[in-house]
């Protein structure tokens, strides 16, 4: 075990598979030379050129699309996303070829792609960089959606989605990069579609994803000191959802709260709600609650920032509710 | 105070705040906020040749008068201009007044102290998130505003403070949006990428490379669609050349003929990848192709306000865009969040900052000519340090926004209460029983 950053996690996955496979390799703004601009791809460029870490002009949806072309001949892009919401500009490549090729030519092609980079609300980075493009993407049918959210998961997961043959859209979140953790010293995958019960408890099902995961943490905290006994439950996979694991909780606890940094409408829980409405019905007791940022543009200012997110203690509060409400 | 702005009192303090009326409103908040984009609407855009503000009209009094005191003008050269698809460039031989060149280099120094003090707020974590600085490429900022005016249309990305100054905020505004306040042009909701002066006809800083370039475009649909007799200055980095949204807009300007001048700010650096590790031709002039293109030396005012006259008088002739490559530098990394030394020099930034610098260059005519000495510059810059000093002072005094700001501006349909949740999220059992 040894204890890394997030970052340093990521770039040990990429430089592995790397050395593992001359199939792949990265393209991106700035992932060269630069180092990345958020130190994920830092010297990678001298141990393996150039050419394998590739240094892109502003030009998203051009490189986007160059990368699936390679990858229609074999080769296995990484393409780096500077920032979410620079991906918007690939949204064209991302929709209609990333993720339809594969199905518009009948499986002749494969499109191995690992889409990755920032989204996630930072800390005042103003609306457009700070996106949460998961409720945009989640539509398109042939991608499949990937958040991390430890050092151990980010390692794991970016392994797996370099060496899978779909296209994979790999969520990091801007403000995770720095978190620390261990991370085994030998090589290990984790599967993409599975979610993580990262506490498991008997009175009601929290359900989040990346950054507040560690917001939910903070609040489970305080319930646990008021004697309530919450499981959380990490998603990982946003696209598809693991039904499996969270029927499991929710016929363990009856209650669910689903607590997500993306836009309320549309958004991850939406969907998630709309599933558990479908096929766990008869599980609950009340109705499932989703706490969503609001559907407003992020704003610069720090104070309406926070208000426009979840906060821990109103995560508190909602549970508390909750957990007072009788049938 | 901050209803009171001094758009251009040019010839006296640029800073101080001065009435001129522009609308100011108050929220049920209680929070004072300026009418900003919101109040933009066709409408709101002042056909060609209407009133100006009085601040402008001060402007152009000055600029006209100017001349007329037959001495007081003098003749300087510049540097050759390099010309793509032109048989004659703007001249190389020009001449410029005692006035105009002080008021050069107090709007200079004026943004380079906004700069610096920009630069201070950030690192005392009082600006935060995203803040791309200007110091090294104000000429290019000065020159263009001496060319154009409050009838022309003006756009650029993310580097915008100091264009925001040339159309008419203060120094204490445009700091007032980079810490957030709600007496910035954007109420604190957009900081530093996002500064707007509809009044004068900015449109202001946008986040994503390249993304300002269509919009430009249609500012210059707009002039053409309205008969006006303007032009649309749209000003991009060099890293946005490469962006294939520009080239779109380069065939739709030269197929329509729209009154385009594209300037590419060219800093050597798409933020850290030099340009020549990102252009196959980092000769930007020439990148328009089918349409003429001039190179500039960027760091000198005179030779941008030479090369944006010609290319005004080129686009209102029906000629179509035009390019203009302004060659610059900028001083900071690409945003407070970069350094700005892996990928070159200390030595580099070194060099510029000695043999090319925009103010020196401009003190160094008004002392060549015998308008101004170094006692002088002393004595103006020590005042401008002062005057923005103070306004650092007033803009970190501003009241933040308050929540209601958080639903303005936004369509968003109000759900109502379903099944025990509300719209805010929260579970209202407690309301049930």
């Amino acid at each position: 075990m040894s204890m890394m950053f997030l970052y340093e996690a990521l770039r040990a996955a990429i430089d592995e598979e790397m050395g593992k496979d001359s199939n792949v390799f990265i393209v991106g703004e700035d992932v060269g030379h630069y180092g990345g601009s958020y130190k994920v791809t830092k010297d990678l460029h001298v141990k393996y050129g150039d050419l394998r870490v590739l240094d892109a002009p502003i030009a998203e949806n051009s490189f986007t699309g160059m990368a699936i072309g390679a990858a229609m001949t074999g080769l296995r892009p990484i393409v780096e996303g500077m920032n979410m919401g620079f991906m918007l500009l690939a949204f064209n490549q991302i929709s209609n070829n990333l993720s339809m090729l594969q199905y518009t030519s009948g499986g002749n092609f494969n499109i191995p792609v690992v889409i990755r980079g920032p989204g996630g609300i930072g800390k005042q980075l103003a609306a457009e960089h700070s996106q949460r493009l998961e409720s945009c993407f989640q539509s398109i049918p042939g991608l499949q959606i990937v958040a991390c959210s430890t050092a151990y998961n980010a390692k794991g997961l970016l392994k797996s989605a370099i060496i899978e043959k779909k296209p994979i859209l790999f969520l990091e979140h801007v403000l995770l990069y720095n978190l620390k953790g261990f991370v085994p010293d030998e090589e290990y995958y984790l599967p993409l579609d599975k979610a993580e019960v990262v506490r498991s408890g008997s009175d009601v099902t929290i359900v989040t994803y990346s950054r507040m995961r560690y917001h939910v943490l903070a609040a489970v905290e305080k319930l646990v000191l008021n004697g309530q006994d919450p499981e959380i439950i990490d998603l990982i996979s946003l696209k598809p959802l693991d039904l499996h694991t969270i029927s499991k909780s929710i016929k363990k606890t009856h209650k669910i709260v689903i607590v997500e940094e993306c836009a309320q409408t549309g958004g991850i829980a939406a969907e998630l709600i709309s599933l558990i409405n479908t096929y766990l019905y008869d599980e609950l007791d009340s109705p499932a609650v989703r706490l969503s940022s609001k559907d407003v543009p992020i704003p610069y200012n720090g104070n309406l920032e926070k208000s426009t997110l979840i906060q821990p203690d109103q995560i508190v509060d909602v549970v508390t509710n909750l957990l007072q409400y009788k049938t | 105070m901050w209803r009171q702005v001094g758009a251009g009192a040019w010839s006296g303090s640029w800073v101080r705040t001065l009435a001129v009326g522009r609308g100011g409103r108050r929220l049920e908040s209680g929070v004072e906020t300026r009418a900003s984009v919101r109040a933009m609407s066709a409408a709101a855009v002042r056909p060609s040749g209407a009133m100006r503000d009085s601040a402008d009209q001060r402007l152009a009094t000055e600029t006209e008068a100017a001349p007329a005191a037959a001495d007081a003008s003098k003749a300087f050269e510049l540097a050759p201009f390099a010309l793509f698809r032109l048989e004659h460039g703007p001249p190389q031989h020009v001449s410029a007044t005692k006035e105009e060149l002080l008021r050069s280099h107090r709007m200079l120094y004026t943004m380079r102290r906004m700069e610096i003090s920009a630069d201070q707020l950030y690192k005392a974590q009082k600006i935060r998130g995203f803040c791309h600085l200007y110091d090294g490429q104000e000429a290019i900022a000065v020159g263009m505003h001496e060319a154009l005016t409050y009838d022309d249309y003006l756009i650029t990305a993310y580097r915008n403070h100091c264009q925001q100054l040339t159309r008419g905020d203060t120094v204490e505004g445009i700091l007032s949006e980079l810490l957030g306040r709600a007496t910035g042009c954007a109420e604190g909701k957009g900081g530093s990428m996002h500064l707007y002066w509809p009044q004068n006809n900015y449109f202001g800083g946008n986040g994503i490379v390249g993304a300002q370039v269509p919009l430009g475009t249609g500012l210059a649909f707009a002039a053409k669609y309205r008969n006006q007799k303007a032009v649309s200055a749209t000003i991009m980095g060099d890293g946005a050349v490469n962006q294939g949204q520009t080239h779109e807009s380069f065939n739709m300007a030269a197929l329509w003929k729209l009154p385009v001048i594209y300037v590419v700010e060219n800093n050597m650096y798409g933020m850290g990848t030099s340009a020549s590790r990102a252009a196959a031709n980092p000769q930007y002039y020439t990148r328009g192709a089918y349409f003429p293109g001039i190179k500039v030396d960027g760091m000198d005012v005179l030779a941008v306000r030479e090369a944006t006259r010609f290319a005004k008088t080129y686009c209102l002739e029906g000629n179509g865009p035009i390019l203009l490559e302004m060659e610059t530098y900028r001083y900071h990394g690409h945003s407070m969040s970069d350094p700005g030394m892996s990928y070159r020099t200390r030595d580099e930034i070194m060099g510029v900052r000695k043999s090319r610098d925009p103010i020196e260059k401009v003190k160094l005519r008004l002392l060549e000519a015998g308008w101004a000495t170094e006692d002088d510059f002393r004595a103006t810059e020590r005042d401008i340090k002062h005057e923005v000093d103070a306004a650092v002072e007033r803009a970190l005094k501003a009241p933040e926004p308050d929540d209601t700001l958080l639903w303005t501006h936004v369509y968003a349909a109000q759900p109502a209460v379903v099944r025990g949740t509300s719209i805010d999220n929260g579970f209202v059992a407690s309301q049930r029983r």
